[in-house]
């Protein structure tokens, strides 16, 4: 085809003006999200202030010039206790909303995400059946300890994670088998979804009915979810997983962007259709389920996040992902501090947060109109 | 660029929906597949643009089987508009024709992609609409878009299925001047399905006529569309008339 020589057509102009306004976008969620976690690490039974809080990094990465604030109780509790906790917050959010963004693009459904997938039922699943049969199966050992690289781990709390994060991902395999009788079609892979999420549903009411008094009350807080599980080895853990899933993914934005186009234009741009929507769901269902066995259950983070930022920026992935995944933490972050100091000094599930934020977001969202914002 | 179908059978299941197809097309030509509902156009369509493998026979580019053709190098030799398009909320016109452009790019995108896709919206009149969503737009200029996107991609070939049915009168004969203008200029190949004989009479220059499946006729749009063709394919009684614009055909009842 013929092209205008000149690189400043009307197109490249406009095109450069938007990406301007994109980057300017994700620039401010991530100052907004450094800056919230500052304060979060503040607030808490015990207030640090934000200059205390940067005194303590500083402390904490150059000793010897700079000294630490106080007699060394607000170094405990934010390096020990607060950064871990923000951290797995953040990076749930990451995980959570990504998984969201790249599934809507994956199987083009505005409503699907970890949660409508079955992924969570069967990570709920997997944590029951270990809370539930767990001291059956393993008699004495389960209640033990090991000490793996110098540190001493709950047996117990390694196979609930293990069990959760292996059945929430068995669940993303088990519905490519189902949909790979139907050609790996969108429409098969969402009620294939739906589908195990029942059955594995079924099997977490069985286990639910048959457990006791404690175990039931340990598969209910699991449930709710909440960022109780923070240790800086599950941020070991999380962080690398998290992030080359989320590079993995970001790569392929413009396959994601492709597929909006129909699966019969994808394919006619070169793109293998079920080998792609396979390969993206196991990685960011295995970021999302690594994350979901730390923290127990945690909806509408993927279904909220990617929507304010289609609204916010329209609907090209190399910028839709990392926003989700900034506002996703952004999210949870602010729940999970809520969730911490509302009750004080009761904390609460940020589940029931999630669920609060998520109603309304739903209400707000079938109420407007459609407007449009940036893009 | 040369594209040949030879003895190609497509089947959904064990029905079979193309039989023993054969015909070529040649770059600076094209070539129109008529026919009724149901008789096999979108199907070939799609077997020629390697989106479903043929059930038999082979469809060879310039002497190589299609399906030894590495995919990217493939989506730069065949452009395809389908029938019915998806799209997704919030995406933006000049976002949908950059995607034309994905065999050519990995992440970032050059000002060569920007040109090409700026020259896809000028020639579909479409520029202005460059920021608006296209879930904004109206069926017949979304149409539009999705022409641009496969102008973007910049193919050899362009397989168009039935790409003038949401287009007013006015906007069918310009998309249809517009893609024979390119195939004449850039020397490139069109298979265009379409339902309006009267565009295929008069902008192509093969037709290929298909009846439950089967090749019912192959050569010049004068020697295919004639008022018997038209009674046994479509079952409709018609008249073709003259006059100094050229050849139409009149349709009026069913036979």
């Amino acid at each position: 085809m013929t092209k205008v020589e000149t690189s400043n057509t009307k197109t490249t102009r406009l095109y450069h003006s938007i990406q301007k306004r994109k980057f300017i976008v994700l620039v401010i969620l991530a100052l907004v999200l450094i800056i919230s976690s500052i304060l979060a690490i503040g607030i808490g039974s015990v207030y640090i202030p934000p200059q205390d809080v940067l005194t303590v990094f500083g402390h904490a990465l150059f000793p010897e010039q700079i000294s630490s604030p106080d007699d060394g109780m607000a170094d405990l509790i934010v390096l020990n206790f607060r950064l871990p906790r923000i951290l797995l917050a953040i990076l749930a959010g990451v995980a959570l909303a990504t998984a969201g963004a790249v599934m809507q693009g994956l199987l083009r459904n505005p409503l699907v995400s970890p949660f409508t997938l079955g992924l969570s039922s069967a990570a709920s699943f997997g944590a029951a059946l270990m809370i539930v049969l767990g001291p059956a199966i393993f008699g004495a050992v389960f209640a033990g300890t090991i000490i793996l690289v110098g540190v001493t781990f709950s047996i117990k709390s390694i196979l609930l994670i293990l069990s959760a994060f292996l059945f929430g991902w068995l669940s993303v395999i088990l519905v490519y088998f189902i949909s790979k009788t139907k050609n790996t079609s969108q429409a098969i892979m969402i009620l294939a979804g739906v589908v195990i999420g029942y059955l594995f549903q079924a099997g977490l009411l069985a286990l639910k009915y048959v457990s006791n008094d404690d175990a039931l009350r340990e598969i209910v807080t699991w449930l709710m979810g909440g960022m109780w599980g923070a240790t800086w080895q599950a941020i070991a853990i999380l962080l690398p997983i998290v992030l080359i899933c989320f590079f993995l993914v970001e790569r392929k934005a413009w396959d994601l962007n492709t597929l909006s186009g129909g699966d019969d234009v994808a394919k006619n741009l070169g793109i293998n259709v079920p080998r792609f929507r396979i390969t993206g769901l196991l990685i960011v269902s295995f970021a999302a389920s690594a994350c979901l066995a730390f923290t127990g259950i945690i909806g509408f983070v993927g279904l909220m996040a990617p929507h304010i930022c289609r609204m916010l920026l329209g609907n090209d992935y190399r910028y839709l992902l990392p926003a989700s995944a900034l506002l996703g933490a952004l999210i949870l972050l602010i729940s999970d501090t809520v969730a911490r100091v509302i009750f004080a000094p009761v904390e609460i599930p940020v589940g029931i947060i999630m669920y609060i934020l998520g109603g309304l977001f739903f209400l707000f969202l079938i109420t407007r109109g459609h407007g449009r914002y940036l893009a | 660029m040369n594209i040949s179908i030879e003895h190609v059978t497509q089947k959904y299941g064990s029905h079979e929906v193309l039989h023993d197809v054969s015909f070529e097309s040649k770059s600076g030509e094209v070539l129109a597949l008529l026919g009724p509902n149901g008789s096999g156009k979108s199907t070939l369509i799609k077997t020629i643009a390697d989106i479903i493998s043929p059930a038999a026979g082979t469809i060879k580019i310039d002497g190589t089987d299609l399906q030894k053709i590495d995919p990217i190098a493939r989506a730069k030799m065949i452009g395809y508009v389908p029938q019915y398009f998806h799209y997704t909320p919030f995406t933006t016109v000049l976002d949908t024709v950059l995607i034309g452009r994905r065999p050519y790019m990995s992440w970032s995108v050059s000002d060569d992609d920007l040109n090409i896709a700026d020259s896809a919206l000028s020639i579909m009149s479409i520029t202005d609409l460059s920021d608006r969503f296209v879930n904004e737009l109206s069926g017949g200029q979304r149409q539009r878009v999705f022409i641009a996107r496969a102008l973007a991609q910049d193919p050899s070939f362009f397989l168009f299925d039935e790409p003038t049915s949401s287009l007013d009168l006015r906007h069918q004969l310009e998309t249809v001047l517009t893609m024979q203008n390119i195939v004449r200029k850039d020397d490139s190949g069109m298979i265009i399905a379409l339902h309006d004989l009267n565009l295929a009479l008069r902008y192509t220059d093969k037709v290929l006529m298909l009846k439950d499946g089967e090749m019912y006729a192959y050569g010049t749009p004068d020697n295919v569309l004639t008022v018997e063709s038209v009674r046994d394919v479509y079952g409709v009684n018609s008249e073709i008339v003259e006059n100094e614009q050229g050849k139409f055909i009149l349709s009026y009842a069913p036979s």
